[in-house]
């Protein structure tokens, strides 16, 4: 008997993973409508895609302070913003990481690392993990690049930054930049989703 | 002097030996490299744990990976570590510190949209991720963090 309910259990338990699995790769896709966001920021503001001034799209990129790729990444994201907030496309950095699984990722660190490093787009706190969940981000760094058509907010891009993390000077393709410079053109995007080694996102265990 | 010498040379040899034993196991792999490992016959489940020395969710199952290899004659296991290729000390001492006595290959291609897929497609890219490929070639993938009893199940369902 005890065999027999120990291995239903691994059977539930194999099945509440799949579940989980298959819950991380739903979210948005290419041409989808994305959905708004009311987030606290680092600066105690809140940041919603409608309440861009001026924005023709955005930036979204899942984020936060203890990822090894996300520090790599850190400059050239404020040049991302500094380059293309002007032209309409701001940069929104979401943290969504719990800080009782990962406590460097706390809403405090995260105003002490967009201090430190002097953030100049808007570092955004996802606590209930909703946005990422609805966004269907599975990593840090996770670019959505979106593009206002009317009032909503479209995704264009899905991916990394650029193909070497290591080393700026050595990237050979720069995937967000060419896609905002194809849809300020209204083409296609040629490159409309990448894949980079991450890290995970650090889930609200079940109580 | 004889004394001291002795204590000096015993110190000093077990230092070369851990780190000549941890070399053996370690090596800088590119991707043509890595897809050759994972091409080559073997009568074993081969599991290829994708792990890092800085993410703390493989870490923490990295034991776990080790356990059950030591109890099951019938796996082999195989650590590719996402570390930084610039920066292999920090893997071999990771490797002595933590007793990892599998074999660990530092996959370093950061180039990953171009590799990422062959992998598996249903990859995201998140690490810790385990590609389990079975002696007749087929292969399962498995994204994210496990727990030994998910390990040791998904195993079994292997078999």
């Amino acid at each position: 008997m005890k065999k027999i309910s120990l291995f239903l259990l691994s059977l539930v338990v194999l099945a509440a993973h799949s579940m989980v699995s298959a819950q991380d790769s739903q979210g948005f896709g290419i041409g989808d409508k994305a959905k708004d966001f009311n987030l606290k920021t680092t600066e105690g503001t809140m940041v919603s895609l409608n309440n861009l001034e001026g924005a023709k799209g955005a930036i979204v990129i899942f984020s936060c302070n203890t990822c090894p790729y996300v520090v790599a990444y850190e400059d050239r994201m404020i040049d991302l913003h500094n380059k293309y907030a002007p032209q309409g496309y701001p940069v929104i950095a979401i943290n969504s990481n719990d800080p009782k699984v990962s406590p460097g990722d706390s809403f405090e660190k995260m105003q002490e690392r967009a201090k430190e490093k002097g953030f100049t787009f808007p570092y955004a706190y996802d606590q209930t993990q909703e946005v990422i969940k609805a966004y269907g981000g599975t990593r840090t760094p996770h670019v959505y690049l979106l593009q206002k058509e009317g009032s909503d907010f479209k995704v264009k891009y899905i991916g990394a930054i650029d193909n070497n993390y290591q080393d700026a000077s050595a990237v050979t393709e720069r995937y967000v930049e060419d896609a905002i410079g194809a849809v300020m053109k209204g083409q296609p995007v040629a490159n409309q989703t990448t894949k980079a080694i991450g890290c995970t996102i650090k889930w609200t265990k079940a109580e | 002097m004889k004394v001291l010498i002795l204590p000096l040379l015993v110190f000093l040899s077990t230092f070369l030996l851990r780190a000549d034993r941890s070399e053996d196991n370690f090596k800088i792999i590119s991707f043509p490299e890595f897809e050759e490992l994972t091409q080559q016959n073997s009568e074993k489940i081969r599991v290829f744990n994708f792990w890092a020395t800085w993410c703390a969710p493989c870490v923490k199952e990295m034991p776990y990976f080790q356990n059950v290899q030591a109890e099951d004659q019938s796996l082999e296991l195989i650590f590719i570590s996402m570390d930084d290729g610039r920066k292999p000390d920090r893997v071999t001492t990771f490797m002595e510190k933590r007793n990892v006595t599998a074999p660990v290959y530092l996959l370093n291609d950061v180039d990953y949209n171009k590799w990422i897929d062959k992998v598996d497609p249903s990859w995201s890219g998140a690490i810790p991720a385990t590609l389990f490929i079975k002696p007749d070639g087929s292969r399962t993938f498995h994204e994210g963090e496990v727990s030994e009893e998910e390990l040791k199940s998904m195993i079994q369902q292997l078999k």
